[in-house]
């Protein structure tokens, strides 16, 4: 039996997302999962501090109760990054959108993954600026017509999950708002990951991008436009089981099983701890309709975390220092008397 | 001819060459052998941004400035009594701080036809600057430094990198300096990581002193007497080394872990090295990706209960704006010190300058106040850093403390204190009796300053952040709740009025002329002051090391004046400043950007026009 339940992470607060907003079911699914990481890590919910940036998903430290931050665009990575080092017994869950972690936060994202800084950062991607009313993010679609795109935007947008592996980031997983009990599993394999966990939130916005990734999501196509990538497993997807993913040469490509000779052993097996980069970055890259979108943990490997690095530092210069109070620092080297 | 020792007050003498001559290196040699000797002693190294200009041109010219007394001396001097020049660029570049009386010493074969082309002289140099009346040593001292060495083993590059330690030695004998501290010096210096470096350094230091002792290169030497100073132990040290460990005396007296995140930027980086070493004081360091991130992973970790430290120099102040205003809105411990160079922008980031002052004061969105102090000297720094923190962490407020490239890299002797004569720091922790009804914002009756509840109390659970909230931490855009917490989030600032000390006046309590002054010019117009007092002339000065909020007899010292003089490096900033908080007062202005310090002698004379 658990110490706590969704429940005890739930604030007083009323939650003031529009409705049909995906930033509720994620909200839920970190309520859900907490007690689960609490019981695992033998955390106190007073360990457990939530950091935001700015943005409609950054309100959500509001409505945990626990210790929360909420800072200003793009900076929630730095001081996310600033509470783990100097108390690395916290777990820290970060929420940041598509804007705040990507335009305006870019720079501190790829350096908390380079460093991977132990914090469980949480991007909610609706592909929109929707705080703001309508305008395109790094993750808008190319093309896409918003307000300060009327035309139709002519930048090409990020791909966070690229971002992450291309920086050597130690973990990546994708989950879609509507996909509850998945988006639970990659928060707990996250809070398990040792070092800088990015999860990928496809969420929907009601009002400025409705429809931001229905088209994989929706219940009639999304197991044959998306997979759920899981460790040990093949990696097949679709309605009926029959389609796969094979290497042809160097790139993946989509098959079906029992066509053109192909059976089930031709089809990949996931692995997200192994240390392979190119295959896990062309798994992120997968997009619809080429390929299915890669939902689950995409890479997930064992590196030294920054937080260890500092803290390991400190101990070892302490250990071997003679200079263990400031009187003894102002009186070392050269000094003279005066009489 | 007769050779006299003859004694002096004081001598400043003026290192200049390339920037890879090695003028930083002698005159620190020089300043820490004079240090331990016991001299009063100020430095001030004057160097180009770039790291190795074009060599030999003007543009490369690096400086560093010794002031040496036998008595305290408050600043690196006006003029030099001896300009070392290791080329004819050196000599272009500083001639004119030369005194008329001085002694100009060069290295002969660096004035070939190519390098004095270099430096834009068409004729004899001495003439076209005019010094040709001055006493001249020229010296042969790549020569005599290459036959020093002929039998090192060193290849002819590494033996001509020894050339600034044949001038020191020569330095050395003229002004009476013995060569041992040097020597140790050497050893230290080279000890660990080029221990093949001692014994060549040592050769070509004594073959320096001695061929000035043989040629007899200066008709007489002089003699600088140790200053009688106040019985105790005396380290030399530098602004920044001082205010690195001044955070670290705080962060032991309120029983924190310190926390440092800081971006690198000249003149300020060298407090980010100085804390990086000292580990086993219990300090995290984190050289982050750019300057906003070094104040938001401190803003991090003072939420997670550290005592936490930004440092950084103007233009990084100015990216720090958008995280300060957090900082104010989250009433969360922070100090960010600003060691100031010339601006705007860019400006000239190894000049010195005071014009931060009004950013620090207003550089932000919204009614956004906090702590704006500053250091006065070197070696104040590590009060002023011991005393910002103190503030941060007992008013729960963001303190701004201005330091200035003059008093960073500057350098003077320091009385060490002992840790137990400073007070404890008594952090506002949330008492354990609210676990379960913390309100984050509930204001302290006295100081209204907020209680700190860092993640890891039971009981304690609660959210802070950017947005305007009530006493008990919920958002709140109601009018009249946003007026209130703008009010008592001013008021909060303005008491701390209270907890500092009063302004003082040095010399008669009232008159015609008071001299203001601030942060780093404290030396040069204590100076000023002092010779016009010498001269019998009665002068009151008050230095200000609070600023935003002032000491709370302000309005009473400045009204016993008919003139106030405020003298600052900018153009009016903190007479303006006076001008909006006291405007009842005559301010006069007395003001200098030129990237350099004040000379005493500008001070006394603006002073003389008053009088």
């Amino acid at each position: 039996m658990a110490k706590y339940t969704a429940s005890d992470f739930k604030s007083d607060q009323q939650v003031r997302w529009c409705p049909g907003c995906g930033d509720y079911a994620i909200l839920a699914a970190l309520q859900r999962t907490l007690p689960q990481v609490c019981e695992e890590q033998g955390l106190d919910k007073s360990e457990v501090v939530v950091v935001s940036g700015i943005g409609c998903s950054s309100r959500l430290p509001y409505y945990m109760n626990t210790f929360g931050f909420h800072s200003i665009h793009g900076r929630a990575t730095a001081i996310s990054t600033g509470i783990k080092v100097a108390n690395p017994k916290l777990s820290v869950w970060q929420v940041s959108g598509d804007g705040d972690a990507l335009a305006i936060g870019g720079n501190h994202f790829i350096h908390a993954i380079r460093r991977n800084i132990d914090i469980n950062l949480m991007l909610f991607n609706n592909r929109i600026y929707g705080m703001t009313k309508g305008q395109y993010s790094p993750t808008s679609k190319f093309g896409m017509i918003t307000k300060t795109s009327p035309y139709g935007t002519v930048e090409p947008p990020f791909n966070p999950g690229s971002l992450v592996i291309g920086a050597k980031g130690s973990f990546f997983a994708r989950s879609i708002d509507t996909e509850l009990a998945l988006s639970c599993e990659i928060m707990l394999k996250a809070s398990r990951h040792h070092g800088c966990s990015i999860m990928e939130f496809l969420t929907n916005c009601m009002i400025f991008n409705n429809g931001s990734h229905t088209e994989i999501s929706a219940k009639d196509v999304k197991e044959d436009r998306t997979i759920v990538l899981e460790d040990g497993e093949k990696m097949v997807f679709g309605k009926n089981h029959d389609r796969g993913l094979i290497l042809d040469g160097r790139k993946l490509k989509v098959v079906t099983i029992g066509q053109d000779g192909i059976t089930l052993d031709d089809i990949l097996v996931h692995d997200s701890h192994a240390d392979n980069l190119g295959l896990q970055m062309m798994l992120a890259d997968m997009n619809y309709p080429d390929f299915p979108v890669a939902l689950g943990v995409i890479r997930d490997v064992d590196q030294p975390t920054y937080e260890e690095g500092v803290c390991s530092q400190v101990a070892d210069v302490t250990a071997k220092s003679k200079i263990h109070s400031v009187d003894e620092l102002i009186r070392s080297g050269s000094v003279w008397e005066s009489k | 001819m007769r050779h006299d020792i003859i004694d002096v007050d004081d001598v400043v003498i003026r290192f200049a060459g390339d920037s890879g001559d090695g003028m930083q290196l002698t005159g620190t040699l020089f300043a820490n052998t004079s240090a331990v000797y016991g001299n009063g002693l100020s430095t001030f190294p004057d160097y180009p941004a770039e790291i190795r200009a074009p060599k030999g041109t003007i543009g490369g010219v690096s400086g560093f400035q010794v002031h040496i007394g036998d008595h305290k001396v408050s600043t690196p001097g006006d003029y030099c009594d001896m300009l070392v020049a290791m080329n004819p660029a050196a000599l272009k570049a500083n001639a004119k701080w030369a005194k008329r009386e001085g002694m100009v010493l060069i290295d002969q074969d660096a004035f070939d036809d190519a390098n004095l082309k270099k430096a834009g002289f068409t004729k004899n140099p001495f003439e076209e600057l005019h010094i040709e009346d001055r006493t001249i040593i020229i010296a042969p001292i790549t020569k005599l430094t290459e036959e020093s060495l002929k039998d090192s083993g060193m290849d002819l590059q590494s033996i001509h990198k020894c050339r600034n330690m044949f001038t020191l030695g020569m330095a050395c004998f003229i002004y009476s300096r013995p060569l041992d501290f040097v020597f140790s010096y050497i050893e230290q210096r080279f000890r660990k990581k080029h221990p093949e470096m001692i014994e060549p350094n040592r050769k070509v230091l004594s073959d320096g002193f001695h061929y000035a002792e043989n040629i007899q290169a200066v008709p007489n030497t002089y003699r600088i007497a140790p200053a009688r100073f106040a019985p105790g132990l005396y380290r030399n040290i530098t602004g920044n080394q001082a205010m690195a460990w001044g955070l670290m005396a705080a962060a032991e007296k309120a029983g924190l872990q310190l926390f440092c995140g800081s971006y690198p930027i000249t003149p300020a980086t060298a407090i980010l090295e100085e804390l990086a070493i000292y580990k086993s004081l219990n300090v995290k360091t984190m050289q982050t990706e750019d300057e906003i991130a070094g104040i938001c992973c401190a803003i991090g970790a003072a939420f997670a209960g550290d005592l936490a430290v930004t440092s950084t120099s103007g233009p990084g102040l100015s990216l720090k704006s958008e995280a300060m205003g957090l900082a104010v809105m989250s009433e969360l411990p922070l100090v960010i010190i600003d060691v100031q160079r010339s601006g705007p922008c860019t400006g000239m980031p190894t000049k010195t300058e005071q014009a931060d002052l009004q950013q620090a004061l207003y550089g932000r969105n919204g009614e956004s106040p906090l702590v704006v102090m500053a250091a006065h000297s070197p070696a104040n720094c590590f009060d002023a850093a011991f005393n910002a923190a103190k503030i941060a962490l007992e008013h729960m407020t963001p303190v701004i403390l201005l330091s200035e490239g003059f008093l960073g890299n500057g350098s003077e002797p320091w009385r060490i204190p002992q840790m137990k004569d400073y007070p404890q720091i008594k952090p506002r922790f949330a008492k354990e009796d609210e676990a379960g009804a913390f309100k984050p914002f509930r204001r302290d009756p006295q100081t209204l300053a907020r209680e700190w509840a860092a993640p890891g109390r039971k009981g304690f659970e609660h959210r802070v952040g950017g947005l305007e909230k009530n006493h008990d931490g919920v958002l709140s855009t109601d009018p009249d709740n946003h007026e209130m917490m703008v009010r008592e989030r001013a008021e909060k600032i303005a008491l701390v009025a209270r907890d500092i000390p009063d302004l003082a006046v040095d010399g008669p309590e009232s008159g015609d002329v008071l001299v203001v002054g601030w942060g780093g010019t404290y030396g040069h117009i204590s100076t000023a002051v002092d010779m016009l007092r010498s001269e019998g002339t009665e002068i009151s000065y008050a230095h200000f090391d609070y600023i935003n909020p002032l000491p709370q007899n302000t309005e009473e010292v400045l009204s016993r004046f008919k003139k106030i003089l405020v003298c600052e490096l900018n153009h009016g900033q903190f007479a303006e400043y006076l001008r909006s908080v006291l405007p009842q007062f005559n301010y006069i202005q007395c003001n200098k950007v030129q990237g350099q310090t004040f000379l005493s002698l500008e001070i006394e004379n603006a002073i003389k026009e008053l009088l």
